[in-house]
């Protein structure tokens, strides 16, 4: 066991924890912020994305250690004061999400895509998602929020 | 008047209206339901009728989760059916408790019942404005009458909530990663658990370095083992993960004669099997087969085909839990399995248990699609719970877990012949379906041990025998769904083999048999239509006399000739339709693509025509619907579960790929309106369609019929060298 620093949501946690732990255990069980969902453990498919440094990263693999120094957000972190986020709003208005197992990582995406881009084209769109996995077919919900969005920041 | 052969199954069962609708603390109504909410959105569609018979906001309403003891039992939420069982109950049972709060107003007002209007639960007096509300009456909690299956239900034409497009419940939750699942769960004292799984089906451990065991112990992480199930237990998940991955590195295994394999098509045709004909209403009988006669002599064209479907899976995003506590010689588990009552018996033999001492609650899961594998899960989450008594285990297994042990849907056959006379129409037709069982799922009241359906107790000391599942002889239950044609073909020669034999795990996948059966029967009708020189649409019409079945087509036909006025040729465009099991929702299936240089077929626009009977959620139906679609052309493109002798090679989304992002057509859904009509399932009529509209597209783009699955670019070339 050792001391961990990390920096989430705004605040910064000491954790005490096997320093290989990867994040996601870490966010789940020790912050007990449990958005970030496991579902491959192989940064296959996307469940557990989460902001690093604005960047959509996978939490699966990597140790927790790594992430020391940067800023991380979960999807528990992106509605502020209690109001969703545009990109949450989107998906809520779509109804873009079904079990919704995949969608936390998918609004990470979204959201990390359109800080860097407002305007993204089709392709960047699918190069964002690609190692996103949605099993119930809420694709097109999906893409449809993200044209809202482009729309209205156009 | 109901009788006892006209009653409503789930009212039959569980009769009292308390047993449907409690009225809760903070003005709130709780819908009690047999049926899980596992994405399909079933639960927005309960409340929106509970809320419209009832007159009070659909938010007020809340539907909880199943569990035994507690909630109706209306088996599992399976078969589209979840809208015709938990659907209808609830407006009786609603319609009932209306009637007898309004009587009840009216005694403590002194008023007149007729007087009385409602409005969100609050009841007032058109005589005196005195007011009164549903929860004031109900301080004593109970309304102790009988649900009134007679009872008068509102008239579509008055209906405010149903058919409105509400928000969907739990979707706040989900845009907040608030939603609870299983994998979330936290219990004080809680342990966690990974298994170490075999090589193989047919592996047997032969031993473990017991000083990986013991250093193990020293570190408080529990090795469990029964036979060749093995499972480690930690109070830090990431503990278990990492001795979980030790104990594997420790463990020998004897690998046998490993899986058997050799051609799968040659050996769904060529192995033993039982061979049934299918009478008209989609039932097998038990009789000779009939042969397959020379076509009758006034054919003037014959054309046949074989279509050939690979295993598929499930795929829940989620890899399958279980969270288990045994204490006091009793067992508490949490699922999100499809019926926690059918997997309560199973589990009580499984483990010589009095069912009373088992007690099951339902958390959702991922998207299921049938029969994963959270009941594997929950069984197992109990044999480790077993083992170390009085703490509570949340088993999660892992994506190798998953997707190297769940049932499959079983690869399928189906081979055609049909006729046509001098008018282009069908004279003669021929359908045999050949695949394993899709009714594996751990239930008492069917064919074997409810036990033997549950993975684990195949490795435990004293192994149970693996399942052989007699053929179902129900109408459309397994290989000969949807075999039935809904065409007016003269007497269709149609044929279920349940093959024996065949090398993997098998269950029920969402349509069972109906998506092999669809595709290939909608894919060779085109191939007729071509044959008598007619259109696809206009040879669907000319072989039915069901109407809502042509307006599906007819609507789906017009939407798509609008729509693709002045299109570009490169693109190809397909139909396909079918009414899924005959009895539930009609479905006609729109579909164009393009099939590019690296023969990628790239899925442009989709439409859906779906007539479900009267819809309760157009915005849940038209979800359900649009899902359903992009899985199907996810099985459809893109999936087969492969496998050699030394097991299962798809391990993870590398080697097994679905649909991505990069290839969701924009989709075009029309509802049917037919307010007043029962509900239709409608989970899974588009799926069938969806499969045989893309081979049609594919067809129609590049004139290539593709008969094999995955039509994958591998499919594309061969095809274009044949």
């Amino acid at each position: 066991m050792s001391e961990l620093n990390l920096h989430v949501n705004g605040e910064n946690h000491t954790i005490d924890a096997d320093p290989d732990t990867p994040l996601i255990y870490v966010l789940r069980n020790h912050l007990k912020l449990t958005g970030p969902k496991l579902g491959c453990g192989q940064e296959q498919c996307g469940a557990c994305v989460v902001l690093v440094d604005g960047e959509a990263t996978n939490s699966c693999v990597r140790a927790a250690a790594e992430f020391a120094g940067t800023k991380i957000v979960t999807i528990e972190g992106l509605a502020e004061g209690g109001e969703l986020s545009a990109v949450q709003q989107a998906f809520q208005d779509e109804g873009a999400a079904q079990c919704g197992y995949c969608t936390s990582g998918i609004i990470i995406a979204t959201t990390a895509l359109l800080n860097q881009n407002t305007q993204p084209s089709e392709d960047e769109i699918h190069e964002a998602l690609h190692d996103h996995l949605c099993r119930c077919g809420s694709h097109r919900r999906v893409l449809t929020a993200i044209d809202r969005l482009t729309e209205e920041g156009a | 008047m109901a009788t006892p052969s006209n009653r409503h199954p789930s009212i039959a069962d569980h009769p009292d209206l308390d047993q449907w609708i409690e009225m809760g603390a903070d003005e709130r109504i709780i819908l009690h339901t047999g049926k899980v909410d596992i994405g399909q959105r079933i639960s927005t569609a309960l409340a929106l009728i509970a809320a419209e018979e009832l007159d009070v906001d659909y938010a007020r309403v809340d539907v909880k989760r199943t569990e035994t003891d507690i909630d109706p039992n209306e088996g599992f939420t399976a078969g589209s059916m979840s809208m015709q069982h938990s659907g209808k109950a609830i407006r009786m049972a609603s319609a009932t408790a209306r009637r007898f709060l309004l009587a009840r107003a009216a005694e403590k007002l002194g008023v007149e019942a007729a007087t009385l209007a409602v409005e969100d639960g609050l009841i007032q007096s058109r005589e005196t404005n005195e007011t009164i509300t549903y929860w004031e009456l109900m301080s004593d909690g109970r309304f102790d009458i009988p649900v009134d299956e007679d009872v008068t239900v509102k008239a579509p034409e008055d209906h405010t909530k149903v058919g409105t497009s509400v928000l969907t419940k739990g979707m706040t939750e989900i845009v907040t990663g608030k939603m609870h699942y299983i994998h979330d769960m936290v219990l004080p004292d809680m342990l966690n658990a990974r298994l170490v799984r075999p090589p193989h089906y047919l592996a047997e451990l032969k031993s473990i370095d017991e000083a990986v065991i013991e250093r193990l112990a020293e570190n408080n992480i529990t090795v469990v083992r029964d036979g060749s199930f093995i499972a480690v237990v930690a109070a830090d998940e990431y503990a278990a993960v990492k001795a979980a991955g030790q104990v594997a590195s420790a463990a020998e295994w004897d690998l046998k004669d490993g899986l058997p394999i050799g051609e799968l098509y040659e050996a769904l045709t060529a192995n033993k099997r039982i061979s049934l004909p299918v009478a008209p209403g989609g039932a097998p009988v038990d009789e000779p087969v009939p042969p397959l006669e020379d076509p009758p002599s006034e054919a003037v064209a014959t054309v046949s085909a074989r279509f050939e479907k690979p295993y598929h899976m499930h795929g829940s995003i989620a890899p399958s839990a279980g969270c288990a506590l045994f204490r006091d010689n009793k067992l508490t588990v949490w699922t999100h399995n499809q019926g926690v009552y059918p997997l309560r018996a199973a589990m009580a033999e499984a483990l010589g248990m009095a069912v009373d001492d088992i007690h099951i609650a339902y958390v959702p899961g991922s998207g299921c699609y049938g029969h994963n594998g959270a009941d594997d899960a929950a069984f197992d989450a109990a044999l480790i719970a077993r083992a170390v008594p009085g703490k509570p285990v949340l088993l999660k297994w892992t994506r190798d877990d998953e997707h190297a042990w769940e049932p499959y849907g079983s690869a399928m056959v189906c081979e055609l012949r049909g006729s046509l006379d001098a008018d282009g129409k069908v004279i003669d037709w021929s359908h045999e379906s050949y695949g394993d069982t899709f009714m594996a799922r751990p239930a008492p009241g069917r064919a074997g041990s409810p036990a033997e359906k549950l993975l684990s107790t195949h490795y435990m000391e004293n192994p149970l025998d693996w399942p052989l599942a007699p053929p179902t002889m129900g109408p459309h239950v397994g290989v000969h769904r949807n075999l039935e044609p809904l065409y007016t073909f003269p007497e269709p020669r149609l044929v279920k083999n349940l093959v024996r034999g065949l090398p993997l795990r098998v269950s029920a996948l969402r349509t069972l048999g109906a998506f092999a059966n669809v595709t290939a029967m909608e894919s060779f009708i085109d191939e007729l239509a071509e044959a008598a020189d007619k259109s696809p649409a206009e040879f669907r019409l000319d072989h039915l006399d069901n109407e809502r079945a042509k307006d599906v087509i007819t609507a789906l036909a017009d939407h798509m000739k609008a729509d693709q006025a002045g299109q570009d040729d490169s693109r190809g465009s397909g139909i396909a339709f079918a009414q899924y099991k005959n009895v539930a929702a009609y479905c006609a299936v729109g579909i164009e693509v393009e099939v590019n240089d690296a023969a990628e077929v790239i899925l442009h626009r989709a439409w859906i025509a779906a007539d479900a009977g009267e819809v309760v959620d157009p915005d849940g139906l038209t979800a359900q619907l649009e899902g359903g679609l992009i899985q199907a052309a996810s099985w459809t493109l893109y999936e087969q579960v492969t496998y050699d002798g030394g097991g299962i090679t798809s391990r993870d989304w590398e080697t097994y790929p679905i649909i991505r992002f990069d290839n969701i057509p924009e989709v075009k859904t029309i509802l049917m309106e037919r307010p007043g009509e029962p509900f239709l399932g409608a989970g899974e009529t588009v799926a069938g369609p969806t499969g045989g509209a893309i081979v049609n597209a594919i067809y129609n783009a590049v004139d290539l019929r593709l008969r094999r699955m995955p039509f994958d670019p591998d499919a594309i070339k061969l095809a274009a060298m044949q």
